[in-house]
């Protein structure tokens, strides 16, 4: 007879079976995904493209307003300068554009620190109208940058375009064009950039800082109780989002290949577009976003020809939504199955809740 | 002489701004709602103004009083059968549900009266100034900042003269004791929304007689007036004037200095008052 440690038998988990079947259902969809270039058109990357940088976009929204209770309307400013930083790496120090996409993130950061000193002393629904006009000052200073064109905007130029790195391989391992091949390398980065950021925030709320970031969100008052300096989990949201935000912005600019303040400062394709697809897939949960983006896909493939209508009935239905199921369609399942594909909660797993069956050690 | 005439342009162009802030001021102060949409309400009402100039062939003032209650009924119903649904401790729901009315109305004004830009007739009014003191002074923009004063008085007047400001207070201070008291908040929220419409209305009718506008121009509205609020401070309706007049004078003196900077300076003005300034000028409530 051999009596176990109590203390070895107790294990705290948040895996659950069906988390492990997404899991590895998740790894099969990636793999697929990363060869999809051996079998999809061109016209199916350029979508799956746009799909996975408005997913990353999405899950960065959804880690400020879903997770941070930071409901910004000013996260198109962290798209325009990474995009921005990336055309003036480009066009002014001939830096190729994949090393600097990195420097989107960065300059995307470095905004970050005066945006937030500015945004953060407002509360609430002030924040969010702050960021918008924050987001508005950033355009108009960048307007007025005539080496990156203006007001007017500019196009990356041929001689950049033409030599990115790894396009030849690409193009002779698929054997396509090198504007096939381009699309392919964004392609890959977006794919890339959305694991990093789906497995980066998972990561996030399941260790100790997300703990501190749920008490925040739920209760400031009682999270400093316990220690958890609100203001640093705020920042540290904020910076995150906005580097994850430069990336994406500076990702899209380089497969479009031509910028303007207006297009990259865009509050409707960079926040509102992003707002919809996090509320009605469900906002604070990272399912949602992934949902929210097929839906809005969907639509826009459905309803895009017919334009003022279409952004009327995303409105319309980002309203219903909210006022009928507010925690959006993947919150709504999820409450009603019990189902969390990426489940954050630990729960106590062993102990004599195992001891009665028979134990695997034998 | 220039300069004294940008300033003077400058605070009379701040009483427009202050009417674009003092619904959302209102609206703030009673039920905490911050209205994303009131840039588009004010360009909804600018066309609803159009429209019945267009169809009954009045001027825009008289087509202004006919607006006010058909604005003051959308305002009422928006908070009754929406708005009111989505009040409450999280910030989240309203925010994301007056975005949404924000775009759909964008694009509902969009496919019904076409990217154009309009203008409402002015008439003789439009182009009419007077001298004073050697400024010559436009009778819109003068007409438009007394009616921001007039707007305050009045508001001021209901909010601490009458039973119905009574019952705003009250219910804005706690919603629960002043349903004790048999006001109904639901109501009382409903007729606040309301009364925002009619300023919001009367801010559409300067608007549209001053400027061109288009579909797309609400959203710089609510700039403005947000930053009108918060440079006065919130809870406070004369300092939501001054704020607007700040925006304004630094709009026309950044304008007189580069045309390019003119939006760039009202925005640069406001974050130097948040700098220095977090909580306004002539702040009033805490929270």
């Amino acid at each position: 007879m051999t009596i176990s440690a109590p203390d070895t038998i107790y294990r705290v988990e948040t895996r659950t079976r069906t988390s492990t079947i997404a899991g590895l259902v998740g790894i099969v969809l990636i793999l697929v995904l990363f060869a999809a270039p051996a079998f999809a058109s061109r016209g199916l990357i350029q979508d799956l493209f746009f799909i996975l940088t408005m997913l990353t976009l999405a899950q960065f929204w959804n880690l400020l307003a879903g997770y941070g209770g930071l409901v910004s309307v000013g996260q198109q400013a962290f798209v325009g300068i990474g995009a921005y930083a990336l055309f003036a790496a480009v066009i002014l120090w001939g830096l190729d554009p994949v090393p600097a996409i990195l420097l989107g993130g960065v300059a995307a950061l470095v905004l970050a620190v005066p945006f937030g000193f500015f945004a953060f002393r407002l509360q609430g629904a002030y924040f969010a109208i702050g960021t918008w006009v924050l987001a508005e000052v950033v355009r108009l200073i960048v307007a007025q940058w005539r080496a990156v064109g203006g007001g007017t905007g500019t196009s990356l130029p041929r001689t950049a375009t033409e030599n990115i790195i790894f396009t030849d391989q690409i193009a002779a391992l698929f054997d396509v064009r090198a504007s096939a091949a381009r699309d392919i390398l964004a392609y890959w980065l977006a794919l890339v950039l959305a694991i990093l950021t789906i497995g980066g925030i998972y990561w996030l709320l399941r260790s100790k800082r997300g703990l501190g970031l749920a008490a925040v969100r739920d209760n400031p008052q009682a999270a400093r109780s316990v220690g958890v300096d609100a203001q640093r989990v705020k920042w540290f949201v904020f910076l995150t989002a906005a580097l994850g935000t430069g990336l994406t912005g500076a990702l899209i600019y380089m497969q479009k290949a031509r910028i303007s303040p207006d297009a990259a400062f865009s509050l409707n394709d960079w926040t509102a577009y992003v707002i919809f697809i996090v509320v009605i897939g469900g906002i604070g949960t990272i399912e949602g976003p992934i949902v929210g983006v097929l839906i809005f896909f969907l639509l826009q493939t459905l309803l895009a020809q017919y334009g003022a209508w279409y952004l009327m009935i995303l409105g319309l239905i980002g309203i219903g939504v909210m006022l009928l199921a507010p925690r959006g369609l993947w919150g709504s399942f999820s409450d009603r199955t019990g189902i969390q594909l990426f489940p954050i909660r630990r729960r106590l797993m062993g102990g004599p809740l195992t001891i009665k069956t028979p134990s695997r050690e034998e | 002489m220039n300069w004294i005439d940008t300033i003077v342009q400058g605070i009379l162009l701040g009483g427009l701004y202050a009417l674009f802030a003092a619904g959302l001021s209102l609206v703030f102060g009673i039920m905490r709602l911050v209205n994303l949409a009131h840039g588009d309400l004010i360009v909804l009402a600018a066309y609803l103004i159009l429209l019945i100039v267009s169809l009954l062939g009045l001027s825009p003032f008289v087509a202004a009083l006919i607006a006010l209650p058909l604005m003051f009924g959308l305002g009422y119903v928006l908070q009754k059968v929406v708005l009111n649904r989505v009040l409450g401790e999280d910030i989240l729901p309203p925010l994301l549900v007056t975005f949404g009315i924000s775009v759909v109305i964008q694009n509902a004004l969009l496919q019904g009266a076409s990217a154009d830009t309009r203008r409402l007739p002015t008439g003789d009014v439009g182009v009419a100034s007077i001298s004073l003191g050697g400024i010559n002074v436009g009778i819109l923009p003068l007409l438009t900042f007394g009616s921001a004063v007039a707007v305050i008085l009045i508001l001021n007047h209901v909010f601490y003269r009458t039973a119905l400001g009574r019952s705003f207070r009250a219910t804005s201070d706690d919603p629960t004791t002043a349903s004790l008291m048999g006001i109904r908040p639901n109501a009382v929220f409903a007729q606040a929304t309301g009364i925002a419409m009619m300023i919001v209305t009367i801010a559409a009718l300067y608007l549209g007689m001053r400027a061109n506008f288009d579909p797309a121009v609400g959203p710089a509205r609510l700039i403005y007036a947000f930053e009108a609020v918060i440079i006065g401070g919130l809870g406070s309706l004369w300092g939501t004037l001054a704020g607007g007049v700040i925006i304004g004078l630094a709009q026309t003196i950044g304008a007189a200095i580069n045309p390019e900077w003119q939006i760039l300076s009202g925005h640069i003005a406001f974050l130097l008052v948040l700098l220095f300034k977090p909580r306004g000028l002539f702040p009033r409530a805490f929270d």
